[in-house]
């Protein structure tokens, strides 16, 4: 089928850039937002708008009944979800299947089967991916054992979700126990889903992941980025394809998580995450999210596709037209994400109402964003106000583009990233390339105070 | 929507052997500032357009919106009868119901034949009769009583009936 009026339950800058395609592609938009998004400039590009819910997200965009009955009411043929939110939501999909409405994502099991760790950790097992020494804890006795059999230290995650939380690390035996119960604590309160499970922690790893698309038949993959520039677990800086990899690791990597997609007959985007050893030269899987994602835009800019496109061409049922031979890589992309928070005084978020928003333009450049003058940064919701991402022949020519890029753009009324962004993408160490995840604290470490200016 | 930064960089290009450093650009939809710096240029967005709301059902009409769906999977994911736009005829209030406190002409999914009456727009105190000018469903009401329905507004969307 050919779908002609999407209902979009996000916000935000993927709103925005759904939207985009969309109209590209002569499909009407049908917003769904938030008390608090009612006038965001989403909601002034949207086609149509239509209230989801008060402005709490679990009152609206983490509200499944709000969006079908949103989504019903606007009578629009399919859902985008975006990322974050209901993305992943195996209810949604679910509940979008029973109302005749195109679930713009993989099919319901599939997202249960990923949404799970222990139950992804087990396919990824079965479709012969590295793992980390571990596996799922039910008592601390059973943790206790495990954890000296893999060795100190250890990380405890949780099965029901990612993004830092639930997640503790743990050196030696006697931070076990306390451990394990704000692991669980976090888990149940974040995904409401108690369980965790242990893995061997990776003390110089880098956070690389391969971009995989399917049409529930034939799977490809769509190169690697690195995600290692992070602070508690959230990625600031995103390249593609990651940098000072040997060759036959990428190939493996990438091998493997098409692989991986062929073995769920994945249907739609989706995202393997690995985690690479820099000593051993190993990489072991960590976790597959099902959902378009922040940093696509630098995969888009190496292989040159929509990739909001190819997820809209697959719901509809076609096949992907393309093979791996025809996916041909240029050049190198790096993303910064510009949130608005106060970095000076730890990452407080800044809510409020931006005065000034200049971004950069050129050969390369490009900026996706929900922020223009005027436009309110609600204290709801992520604190992601734009992301800007350079192009170049080369990593070399994208970092310049990027430098120079992140100089020209300026926020006021609320505090950005920006400045940090600028500091960082200049600094030694990134430039060099191939940094591991514990390179942003010891930056922010390096960094005398009277350089941190705001 | 405003444009897109491969528009912007075609823009560009034509400026670049300009003497040009300022463009503005206005359109009723929104307003695009390029400016040139000694490094590069810089772009400033304004969405003039104001969002367009659809109005959203009422809480009884909701409780219908969200009665389950009689369709299996498979057949969900069939392709799904064309829903067509009512326009009102002029510009004017729309009036869901004859007058004040009666029940509305048609609810969300009620059936209707294309003579059916399902609204009335008032213009210059005059009472046009909207007719559903299609046999279906009532798929959605986009205005809400008494609100004002711009020219060629659409009030609602019906389901047609499958040939």
């Amino acid at each position: 089928m050919i779908l002609r009026r999407i209902l979009i339950a996000n916000r935000g800058e993927i709103a925005v850039r759904i939207m985009r395609t969309c109209e590209r592609l002569g499909i009407e938009t049908v917003l769904a937002a938030s008390d608090a998004d009612l006038e965001s400039v989403a909601a002034r590009r949207a086609d149509h708008v239509i209230r989801l819910g008060p402005s709490p997200a679990s009152a609206s965009y983490l509200n499944v009944p709000a969006v079908i009955a949103a989504a019903r009411a606007a009578a629009v043929d399919a859902l985008h979800p975006g990322y974050g939110f209901l993305s992943e939501n195996a209810d949604l999909a679910h509940a979008c299947a029973a109302a005749g409405i195109v679930f713009i994502g993989p099919t319901p099991p599939q997202l249960a089967a990923v949404g799970d760790k222990l139950r992804a950790r087990a396919y990824a097992v079965a479709a012969a991916l590295p793992v980390l020494p571990g596996g799922d804890v039910s008592s601390l006795d059973a943790a206790a054992v495990l954890a000296a059999h893999v060795g100190y230290p250890v990380l405890i995650k949780a099965v029901g979700g990612g993004g830092g939380r639930g997640m503790r690390q743990v050196g030696s035996p006697e931070g076990l126990s306390e451990a394990l119960d704000l692991a669980i604590a976090e888990a149940a309160a974040a995904f409401g889903d108690p369980r965790v499970y242990l893995e061997r922690y990776v003390a110089s790893g880098r956070h690389i992941e391969v971009q995989i698309l399917g049409d529930g038949q034939a799977v490809v993959h769509l190169g690697t980025r690195d995600c290692s520039i992070q602070r508690r677990y959230q990625k600031l800086i995103e390249e593609a394809p990651a940098p000072k990899l040997p060759r036959a690791v990428r190939e493996h990597m990438q091998d493997a998580a098409a692989s991986f997609g062929r073995h769920l007959a994945y249907r739609g985007l989706g995202t393997v995450e690995f985690l690479y050893d820099c000593l051993r030269e190993e990489f072991y899987f960590l976790e597959m999210n099902a959902r378009i994602q922040v940093e696509h835009p630098v995969t888009e800019g190496i292989c040159g596709l929509d990739l909001v496109e190819c997820q809209i061409r697959v719901a509809e049922g076609r096949p992907l037209g393309f093979t791996q031979r025809d996916v041909r890589f240029d050049g190198h992309a790096i993303e910064c994400r510009i949130n608005a928070e106060d970095w000076v005084r730890d990452f407080r978020p800044s809510p409020g109402r931006v005065t000034r928003a200049i971004f950069a333009v050129g050969e390369g450049i490009r900026v996706d964003t929900h922020i223009e003058p005027g436009a309110e940064v609600p204290p709801y919701y992520d604190s992601l106000m734009a992301k800007v991402i350079a192009h170049g022949r080369d990593r070399t020519q994208a970092l310049e583009r990027l430098s120079g890029a992140l100089a020209r753009c300026e926020i006021e009324g609320v505090s950005s990233t920006l400045s940090l962004q600028e500091a960082l993408v200049g600094s030694p160490g990134f430039a060099a390339g191939g940094v591991t995840t514990d390179y942003f604290r010891r930056f922010l470490e390096d960094r005398p105070a009277a350089e941190h200016i705001g | 929507m405003d444009l897109t930064d491969d528009d912007v960089r075609a823009i560009l290009r034509l400026l670049e052997t300009s003497p040009f450093s300022d463009l503005e650009l206005e359109t009723p939809e929104f307003r695009l500032t390029l400016h040139r710096t000694e490094t590069g240029w810089t772009r400033e967005s304004a969405t003039s357009r104001p969002a367009h709301v659809l109005p959203r059902a009422t809480a009884p009409e909701l409780a219908e919106a969200v009665i389950p769906a009689q369709v299996s999977p498979t057949q969900a994911l069939e392709p799904r009868s064309d829903v067509v736009d009512v326009r009102t005829p002029l510009p004017g209030t729309f009036y869901r119901a004859p007058k004040p406190g009666a029940p509305p002409f048609v609810e969300l999914g009620t059936q209707v034949g294309a003579d059916t009456v399902v609204g009335i727009v008032e213009t210059m105190k005059l009472m046009n009769s909207v007719y559903a000018g299609i046999a279906g469903r009532v798929a959605e009401i986009c205005l809400g009583d008494a609100s004002f329905a711009r020219q060629g507004a659409v009030l609602m969307r019906i389901a047609a009936d499958r040939a």
